[in-house]
């Protein structure tokens, strides 16, 4: 005779629980780990000090400086033109867009940003659109590689290698372009660049597409961004968020569209704003703020119009060389030029730039002559930066990759 | 309490002449006015100009797409001003800053430390009468604050002495660069012995050929 008898068999780690009284659990002591300034996921020398509760953050501390170069100090010690290199070194990874900015500012200073010329005012466009795409390219692939998508990152270097190499053909150098002058461009696009750059956008576009097959739906993707790092609305004004950050937390803020500068009025291109305030809300902004780009580089290479790219200004852009060698006053012009820099006035003005990052600020205060007496770069990675401490506590050890990657900050401009 | 008003290439600027009212200031153009975002503050050094320091607010508005600037003055011997983390958070790590580069403690700050530079380092770098080239610190190990090492290295054209084609650096061969580095290396050993500690590679010995 043969009988049935049920026997309940407990999945291991509920065998364990049920054998461990809740009043067992008693709560033990908070960890400290070290997270960084060396660790592939804070994207160069972040550092930040977290409180662990298990695996839940309690309290974070984000130590920065570890990039501290004192670029403010070194700008008020050479002319204005001698800064441009420096300003590459900012944010490293959209290095055309910072030049642009900072003559912007310097030329706002001197009261010759309406007279630039158009041919020079669309190729700046051009070369700011160009490193959002660049920057946005990176800034997905590495924070879909550190949520663990290893193949997006490549895909999205493809396209950044060919930005590059139209970088290397318009400015000589591939990373350090230091492309832009005060009045003008240190020189104009070389002969079929214009094809070049619009093979790229045809190219990137598909390129994008594929991006977002690989990550918008991918159910790991998701899990790990969605109603992570919630910035609401209020938190991302209050802590001064600027650029992508702002955006995606729901504030319709693009200084291109708010303050239009050089020939954005000119162009037509929308803006994408977000209503989370999650990873995933930023994600998705930076993809469409890619497809809006290659929309303005589009429209410029259509509508680039011909003629010099300098303000016919021998005080602020240097006279051509062959002059320089063969005419006096040319020669004159030339050497006060490089010796003195340009003769700016005395007083005080704020340039804002909407850089791939963020507000991208230059504050120059000047006495007059041809170095600022104080030159104040406001960068948007230090001040994105700063919600870190307010942001991180409550979330796990894995979600600090994914905020980290999502807020897309650049530590060569946060310490400056 | 709101001093003279200027304007310069489009954008206003506000001098407040007393600094202690930057609270009560800041609040009403929040509260009042709409300028619901703190940009940016920055700082002024005017050395050997009495009151030495500005502090400079940049504010916007998301309502009215309006910029306002607003300036106010420190003296040197006070070096002190009220916060506005209150008012904005953002404030937080701009007025660290400014405390790090310029030393003007902001009262009532939550956590003013030192943000940029390491915590114990003795100087403000961003004063007019700080050195470009840095000050050695007393703290070799933290960090490397030797004056910057503009001769020596192998891509430095050294300046002076002899003519230009053998200074150039591609030029130069290991053996009499050794002689020109040292006198580098016995200024770091110099600062070893006087802290007792180790500190980066000890002068280079020369070959025996």
């Amino acid at each position: 005779m043969s009988s049935t008898q049920e026997i309940e068999v407990l999945e291991p780690a509920a065998r364990v629980m049920a054998k461990t009284t809740p009043e067992e659990d008693l709560p033990g002591d908070k960890m400290v780990l070290n997270m960084g300034p060396s660790h592939p996921a804070t994207h160069g020398v972040l550092r930040i000090v977290l409180e662990l509760d298990g695996e839940i953050i309690t309290k974070a501390a984000p130590d920065i400086g570890y990039l501290h170069r004192g670029d403010e100090k070194i700008a008020e010690n050479m002319t204005y033109t001698q800064f441009i290199p420096y300003t590459d070194r900012l944010d490293y990874l959209a290095p055309l867009a910072n030049n642009v900015a900072y003559v912007l500012a310097v030329e706002k200073l001197l009261g010759i940003d309406k007279q630039l010329p158009n041919r020079c005012q669309f190729i700046r466009v051009i070369c700011s659109e160009l490193s959002r795409v660049s920057s946005h390219l990176l800034g997905l692939g590495s924070f879909a590689m550190d949520v663990g998508a290893m193949t997006v990152f490549l895909h999205t270097f493809t396209e950044r290698e060919k930005i590059y190499n139209l970088c290397e053909s318009l400015t000589g150098a591939r990373f350090t372009t230091s492309y832009t002058r005060i009045g003008g461009l240190s020189r104009d696009l070389p002969p079929g660049w214009v094809e070049q750059c619009r093979k790229f956008c045809n190219e990137v576009l598909v390129n994008i597409d594929e991006t977002e097959t690989l990550l918008t739906r991918n159910r790991i993707f998701v899990d790990r961004t969605q109603d992570v790092g919630v910035i609401s609305r209020e938190e991302a004004i209050d802590f001064g968020l600027s650029g992508p950050n702002l955006r995606a937390s729901g504030v319709n803020h693009d200084l291109r569209k708010q303050h239009p500068y050089l020939v954005y009025d000119q162009l037509d291109f929308d803006v994408p704003v977000g209503s989370n305030g999650d990873c995933y809300d930023r994600y998705l902004l930076r993809i469409e703020e890619m497809r809006q780009s290659v929309r303005l580089l589009e429209q410029c290479l259509e509508k680039l119009p011909g003629g010099p790219v300098n303000v016919p200004d021998m005080k602020i852009v240097l006279p051509p060389k062959d002059r320089v060698l063969t005419r006096m006053e040319e020669l004159i012009h030339h050497f006060m030029n490089v010796t003195q820099g340009v003769n700016a006035p005395p007083g005080e003005v704020y340039f804002a730039h909407e850089n791939p990052k963020g507000e991208l600020g230059f504050y120059i205060y000047s006495k007059g002559g041809g170095t600022p007496h104080r030159l104040k770069i406001r960068s948007p990675s230090f001040v994105n930066l700063s919600i870190l401490s307010q942001l991180l506590p409550g979330h796990m050890v894995s979600d600090v990759v994914a905020i980290l990657g999502s807020l897309d900050f650049v530590m060569g401009e946060c310490d400056r | 309490m709101a001093g003279e008003r200027i304007e310069f290439r489009g954008e206003i600027t506000l001098e407040i002449t007393d600094a202690e009212q930057i609270t009560d200031i800041c609040s009403y153009a929040k509260t009042d006015l709409g300028f619901d975002y703190l940009v940016d503050i920055s700082s002024l050094d005017h050395y050997g100009e009495d009151p030495r320091f500005t502090i400079v607010y940049h504010l916007y508005g998301y309502g009215h797409h309006q910029n306002l600037r607003l300036k106010t003055s420190v003296s040197e011997e006070k070096g002190e001003l009220p916060t506005i983390t209150a008012i904005w958070r953002t404030a937080d790590w701009h007025e660290r800053e400014i405390y790090d580069m310029m030393g003007i403690r902001f009262r009532g700050h939550p956590d003013l430390r030192r943000i940029l530079m390491w915590e114990g380092y003795p100087y403000f770098p961003l004063r007019k009468d700080f050195p470009l080239a840095g000050k050695p610190s007393e703290l070799p190990e933290v960090a490397f604050t030797e004056p910057a090492p503009l001769q020596g290295g192998p891509f430095v054209t050294i300046a002076g002495g002899k003519d230009t084609i053998a200074r150039e650096p591609r030029v130069r061969i290991p053996e009499s660069d050794a002689l020109e580095t040292n006198s580098r290396l016995e200024r770091r050993r110099d600062i070893k012995e006087a802290h007792g500690q180790s500190y980066g590679p000890g002068p280079i010995e020369p070959k025996n050929s």
